[in-house]
């Protein structure tokens, strides 16, 4: 069956399942944004550079341990690592100092910071482009109706379900999941019942961030790792984070898989205008529900 | 127990409390009887550290807290319920008890059971969202999750206000309970009935000061003051 004259459904399933692994990038990466905004209220614009500086920390993790499969699993576990303990720094440093300022400057100040990652990136990494390899066992292809879909896309598609699930038993079993929801609609109540609300938004702050660098972690050996990586996931994450709702989860998942879907879809159909897809759908998502698909806790 | 000295409390620029000082011991139910906008909550919004004085001292067991942060001196003892009652919407009734759960030294050992115990009214719902309860519902779980922080020292905003008359008789023999046990309640209230067959001593507070203080007794027996000070 042809969908439109010249496409199979062969290729159809094939960018189908493109679609659905980087919809599993971008659903990591703004479900920490989306964390951090919902319970902070902070626009982290700086999220993407953490994204970016996972990357390349995965980078150099990577070949400091030889490259090959352990390197590979070791980077997947550090780099994140890196990134949440950069993020608490600044966190500590910084941010807490600020919670009280309107959103404005919040927003100023993070962009402050996209400012010094990326020349700090630059000064570590210099500004040449890095590539990393998938290990050996995650490199190659299936065979999905007679198209070849890579293996290291089939892992992303597990990892993904494995962090939304992660993420809920986090938000909604756990007692700092709990904590953070009361906190995202009513610190002063959470603090007067004896919870110290810093290191509650510290901690979020800080799982927020560990996404973003688990998603530059992850897409780490599918593409060159760049500087200027760090721009298109921002404004992508963003879009997501607002047409989900914000700082809603699964609003960040439903987000994420309408623009993964529409970008790997369209290019299929208009190769010319793929670009467009994404930001069409965002558009009509918000002609037709202004706050977001699912409830914004803002 | 606590001890308020010259307190000048402020909303940014505008001055509300004016050189507030109120003494309350331990075992004892303290009112605090004001009209609408007297300064009531903002007396216990300084004591609690939501909203800290600018001037003056604020005194508990002892310890001069004034600059300490609001969580530290709910972990000395001291418990909040606010006028607006603000449950976590959110989570349900058993939630928002688990999340203020503290263990702490001084012999209270309140856990979500005994709340139930103390409002059975609560078990019946401890499933449900809190943002879904009726007012007396929200005003119980919000007394309940004060206490699951076990306070030595209760503070209690017009915890009756907007609730009907059953409800109203129900909380005030439950709060008389909680003195039975040893606890200290400082209640702010613009209900002079419920307040008046509470508490052990009165003070008036009118435009941010205060104007008066003395027994409950002293206090019915007061035509005038009660006049001029409170809605008759
Ligand atoms: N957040 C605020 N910002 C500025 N002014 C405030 C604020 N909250 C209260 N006020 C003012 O402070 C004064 C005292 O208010 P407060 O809430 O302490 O009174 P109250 O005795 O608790 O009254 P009520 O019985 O209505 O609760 C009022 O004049 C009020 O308008
Ligand atoms: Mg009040």
């Amino acid at each position: 069956m042809d969908l439109l004259p010249n496409i199979s459904l062969a290729a159809f399933c094939q960018q189908l399942l493109v679609g659905l692994s980087r919809t599993t990038i971008l659903f990591i990466v703004a479900s920490g944004l989306s964390l951090v905004l919902g319970v902070l209220r902070i626009p982290n614009v700086a999220h993407g550079s953490l994204y970016m500086i996972g990357a390349f920390l995965a980078y150099t993790i990577a070949s400091a341990a030889g490259g090959g499969t352990f390197g590979f699993w070791l980077a997947l576990v550090l780099a994140p690592l890196g990134v949440a303990l950069i993020s608490l720094a600044v966190e500590r440093g910084l941010f807490c100092r600020l919670y009280e300022r309107e959103h404005l400057m919040l927003l100023l100040f993070t962009f402050a910071f996209t400012l010094v990652f990326g020349d700090l990136v630059k000064l570590v990494w210099g500004s040449d482009f890095r590539s990393m390899n998938a290990p050996t066992s995650l490199q190659g292809s299936f065979d999905v109706l007679g198209f070849p879909f890579p293996k290291y896309n089939l892992f992303l598609l597990i990892i993904g379900p494995i962090v939304a699930l992660g993420l809920w038993w986090l938000t909604n079993k756990t007692k700092i999941g709990k904590i953070a929801k009361a906190a995202a609609v009513d610190r002063e109540m959470v603090a007067a019942v004896g919870i110290n609300v810093s290191w509650v938004f510290a901690s979020v702050f800080v799982i927020g961030c560990f996404l973003a660098g688990l998603g530059g972690a992850l897409v780490a050996p599918t593409q060159n790792i760049t500087q200027g990586m760090d721009h298109g996931i921002i404004i992508e994450t963003f879009l997501i984070v607002i047409i989900g709702g914000l700082g809603n989860i699964w609003g960040a998942l439903l987000g994420a898989l309408i623009f993964g879907l529409t970008d790997a879809i369209g290019i299929l159909i208009f190769p010319q205008f793929a670009i467009v897809f994404p930001y069409v759908a965002v558009i009509t998502v918000l002609m037709l529900r202004p706050k977001g698909l699912l409830k914004s806790v803002w | 127990m606590l001890r308020l000295e010259n307190l000048h409390t402020y909303y940014g620029l505008s001055h509300i409390l004016f050189d507030v000082s109120m003494e309350v011991n331990a075992g004892e139910i303290v009112c605090l009887l004001g009209r609408n906008g007297a300064g009531k909550s903002t007396t216990i919004r300084s004591i609690i550290g939501l909203t800290p004085p600018k001037s003056g001292v604020v005194e508990y067991k002892g310890t001069d807290i004034t600059r300490e942060k609001t969580h530290l001196r709910v972990r000395r003892g001291i418990a909040y319920v606010p006028d607006d009652r603000r449950v976590f919407a959110d989570l349900t009734v058993d939630e928002n008890l688990q999340i203020s759960a503290r263990e702490t030294q001084n012999g209270n050992h309140w856990d979500a059971e005994r709340v139930y115990r103390f409002f059975p009214a609560l078990r019946e719902i401890k499933t449900r969202r809190s943002g879904h309860l009726s007012g007396g519902e929200q005003q119980m779980l919000t007394i309940g999750r004060a206490l699951m922080t076990n306070p030595d020292l209760l503070l209690l905003d017009e915890p009756t206000e907007g609730l009907a008359p059953l409800v109203v008789k129900l909380l005030a023999e439950q709060i008389a309970k909680l003195r039975d046990t040893g606890l200290t309640v400082l209640l702010a209230e613009q209900n002079q009935e419920v307040s008046l067959q509470l508490s052990n001593r009165v003070y008036i507070i009118d435009n941010g000061s205060i104007k008066y203080t003395g027994s409950v007794d002293d206090l019915r027996a007061n035509e005038a003051i009660r006049r001029k000070f409170l809605c008759i």
